[in-house]
């Protein structure tokens, strides 16, 4: 399998706080790669680092081989490198299937793709992308009054709008009531099987871990703390000591 | 929206009968079709995208002085023209008057967008309340500094040539800014109903998001920013040459008037609809009309009174409020049973 994401050696502190020292992972391309850690250990901050929201202290982070570490948000997001929030977000003020058309990819917008409007595939392609995720007869109402967990689908339907080669969830899970998660797992899937996208998560529920990742990555206090399959990871001990407190 | 065609064909009859029907107001329609267009150009910013500009009002008076200095430049040296002791006798036939003119308007367009793009390079790197102090620092600073350029008359202000023939023109300016009001208000309907209306929307329900989601959101911006600049230019070539006499501090860059009235017509109106900042404008300029010819002495109170009330209580103006009350007429769809269908919806994931 290829590498998508190769991060070696990122270093990056706020002030005197190290968030991630000396990190090094790889995401291999048409997987499912998690990363875990105990709350403060750097997970965000080496999502942020990877997809251009501050500026890395040390070390290098390559995309399809490119170094990108020296690249804008907007730039990284043309590449095909897209991100969720941990926060949900969404326009608020705007329908669903508007949300859905501006999250079109714009890798080859030119400058009068911009006054353009938008073929009646593109509406379709995002009408059939809200119904894979739940949200089709929700599909004219303004985003901001949907609950949380609709808002929460519609973000992971904007994303796949934008056909990203690799998906970076920041917790999609947070928040949501139990019985969603079940079909948000298997939309997951799906994306990565039926739409071939590599996915990156971040995630808590460790329920959710097991039963997505083929490959996980445990953060804990700025460093790697290990790597594995998920039956390695359940059983591997400095991972247990991390998130119970070792003595 | 119900009634379009009637509400077109009110506006158009209004601004064809209007100046015939009252002779003695038509320079008081002819600004408020200038208030139109303020209203509307501000609101492409301000309204659409999010970003409250307090100095539009510079490419107002940047256009009228381009236009100024290209119709005198054309024929005379603007210094010796601008000069107190009046080094040259100057006289503009007919055809130099519109030509100067022609040419003058589209200068001062294409000037004031240039300079949209490139006061947008340095200024949209401010964000919320920074932008707007920024913008209003701009416009201040530009009147200021045009006071102080000899070349164009310097804070003695310079005037225009005068309009050829027995007329004040006040006829031709009239059609002048009536045909501006409609061009701006039908380009913004063509640009909102494309694709670069949903990318301001974006930038103005959440710019980051936008960003992550790889939209050219600095393309975006200094575009809106350049259209508002382009049909700014124009008015204040045509309310120049409309006046014939033109000044940095009270003319030009009246930026506690003119520059302030864009923001609350577009308020008053409903910001970021593209009706709102029309029925805002012809509002606004009637109280302010009123106010002014029967409240004298108090028509600052009474105006201040107006904003108080509008921001406070109303703060998504008429437009918003009508779209809050009947959505079903601006197309919006509104869940009646949101409680209900979530729990369905539940349902229907498990």
């Amino acid at each position: 399998m290829n590498t998508l994401i190769e991060v070696s050696g990122v270093s990056k502190s706020y002030g005197g706080v190290v968030a991630n020292h000396d990190v090094s992972m790889s995401v291999p391309e048409g997987g499912i790669t998690a990363l875990i850690g105990p709350n403060g250990s750097g997970k965000t901050t080496l999502f942020n680092s990877i997809v251009g929201y501050h500026p890395i202290d040390a070390g290098s982070i390559k995309f399809e081989g490119q170094e990108i570490s020296d690249l804008r948000v907007q730039q990284i997001a043309r590449l095909g490198l897209l991100r969720t929030f941990q926060q949900t977000r969404i326009y608020s003020k705007m329908n669903c299937v508007q949300n859905m058309l501006i999250s079109v990819p714009h890798r080859n917008a030119s400058f009068a793709d911009m006054f353009k409007k938008y073929p009646a595939e593109i509406t379709e392609r995002a009408e059939h992308l809200l119904e894979f995720v739940g949200l089709y007869s929700k599909r004219k109402l303004i985003s901001g009054n949907l609950s949380f967990g609709q808002q929460k689908l519609l973000e992971f339907a904007m994303a796949l709008m934008n056909e990203p080669k690799v998906l970076l969830l920041d917790e999609p899970t947070a928040g949501i009531n139990p019985t969603l998660i079940n079909g948000l797992i298997d939309r997951l899937k799906l994306a990565n099987t039926e739409f071939g996208i590599t996915l990156f998560v971040i995630e808590h529920n460790m329920r959710v871990v097991m039963n997505l990742a083929d490959n996980i990555y445990c953060l804990a206090h700025g460093e790697m703390l290990a790597h594995g399959t998920p039956d390695e990871i359940q059983n591997d001990q400095s991972v247990i000591d991390a998130y119970l407190g070792a003595h | 929206m119900m009634n379009k065609f009637t509400l077109y064909g009110c506006t158009l009859a209004f601004g064809i009968l209007g100046p015939i029907l009252f002779p003695a107001y038509i320079s008081q329609i002819t600004i408020l079709w200038l208030m139109v267009v303020f209203a509307l150009t501000w609101d492409i910013m301000g309204g659409q995208m999010g970003y409250n500009s307090l100095g539009n009002i510079l490419f107002f008076g940047v256009g009228m002085y381009v236009c100024a200095i290209v119709q005198v430049g054309m024929y005379y040296d603007v210094a010796q023209y601008t000069a107190h002791s009046g080094a040259v006798k100057v006289h503009f036939t007919t055809a130099q008057y519109f030509t100067g003119l022609a040419f003058g308007t589209i200068a001062a367009a294409l000037v004031s967008s240039l300079l949209a793009v490139a006061f947008g390079w340095i200024v949209f790197s401010l964000r919320g309340p920074y932008f707007a102090i920024g913008t209003l620092g701009v416009a201040i600073a530009a009147g200021e500094l045009m006071g102080t350029w000899d070349y164009v008359g310097g804070g003695g202000g310079m005037s225009l040539p005068g309009f050829p023939g027995e007329s004040d023109g006040s006829a031709f300016f009239y059609i002048a800014m009536f045909t501006l009001a409609i061009a701006t208000f039908l380009f913004l309907r063509w640009l909102y109903a494309s694709r670069f209306s949903l990318a301001i929307n974006a930038i103005r329900d959440d710019e980051e998001k936008a960003e992550g989601m790889g939209i050219q959101t600095k393309r975006y911006k200094t575009v809106a920013w350049s259209i508002s600049a382009f049909f700014l230019g124009i008015s204040g070539a045509i309310f120049g040459n409309m006046t014939g006499f033109i000044e940095p501090l009270e003319v030009a860059f009246p930026t506690v008037t003119f520059g302030i009235f864009m923001v609350l017509m577009a308020l008053l109106g409903g910001k970021g609809t593209l009706w709102g900042p029309i029925v805002g404008a012809i509002l606004f300029h009637v109280i302010k009309e009123l106010t002014w010819t029967y409240l004298l002495g108090w028509q600052w109170i009474a105006l201040g009174a107006l904003i108080v009330i509008n921001v406070v209580f109303f703060q998504q103006g008429i437009v918003g409020w009508m779209q809050d009350k009947w959505p079903e007429k601006f197309g919006i769809e509104v869940d009646t049973q949101l409680g209900v269908e979530d729990t369905k919806q539940t349902e229907a994931v498990k």
